[in-house]
């Protein structure tokens, strides 16, 4: 079943998506799995490898189970300084 | 202990004002400032952007390090976002100690966990009208996503 969680995105991700937060409704089971279909769907550049991704706010790891209602953060590689 | 993103100008005088604290020998600022260039690249301007809640959670949580790890009393940092000028502040730390060596310390640890760490983003535009997300390259010598220096 399809569960519906709030996406944001951040720099290069937000422009490559063209916004900022969207609500998404996928069967994804994990924030990797999430990304995965999420970078095929949008062409992004960046690998998982390379992002972190945060679970109502606070860093989680990729394998971090995607329920109902999340907001979920991808964080290209930082720069700040 | 402060550690706080805004999108105003950074004042470091009125900020320094809120470290007054007479057991504090030593008080130890840092400015990091908008560069014209970077990696021999000529830079005109920056924006930072900030993933706000998470940015002050783990910069507080950097902060809590740098008084575990060295004897100090307070320590403020402030960052940026927004459209910044060459020559403005991006970020500014000031760390007060009893003791000079705990402050220098404390400073150098907040700032550069903070490069590592915190989730702020820098783009670049460049004086030939190109831009960039510093780190986030693709291919080319920046692709290993290493930190430039």
């Amino acid at each position: 079943m399809k569960k519906s969680v709030r996406v944001s995105y951040f720099a290069i991700l937000r422009e490559q998506r063209g916004l900022g937060t969207e609500q998404v409704a996928t069967e994804a089971s994990t924030a990797a799995e999430l990304y995965e279909e999420l970078k095929t769907r949008h062409g992004f550049t960046l690998p998982g490898t390379r992002i972190r991704v945060a679970v109502n706010d606070d860093f989680q790891p990729w394998s971090a189970e995607v329920r109902e209602g999340d907001s979920l953060a991808f964080l290209p590689p930082v720069a700040g300084g | 202990m402060e550690f706080r993103i805004t999108d105003r100008d950074i004042d470091p005088a009125a900020l320094l004002r809120s470290l007054g604290d007479t057991r504090a020998g030593a008080c130890v600022t840092f400015e990091g400032r908008v560069r014209q260039q970077n990696d021999g690249r000529g830079v005109k301007s920056l924006d930072y952007e900030a993933f706000v809640p998470l940015a002050e959670k783990e910069g507080m949580k950097i902060l809590d390090e740098a008084r575990e790890k060295h004897a100090v009393l307070d320590i403020l940092c402030v960052h940026r976002t927004g459209s910044l000028a060459l020559g403005d502040l991006a970020v500014w730390i000031a760390v007060t100690a009893e003791h000079r060596g705990a402050a220098f310390e404390a400073c150098r640890y907040v700032i550069d966990e903070a490069k590592a760490r915190v989730p702020i983003w820098k783009k670049e535009h460049y004086a030939d009208g190109s831009t960039e997300w510093i780190n986030c390259a693709t291919r080319g010598p920046g692709a290993s996503g290493a930190a430039p220096a």
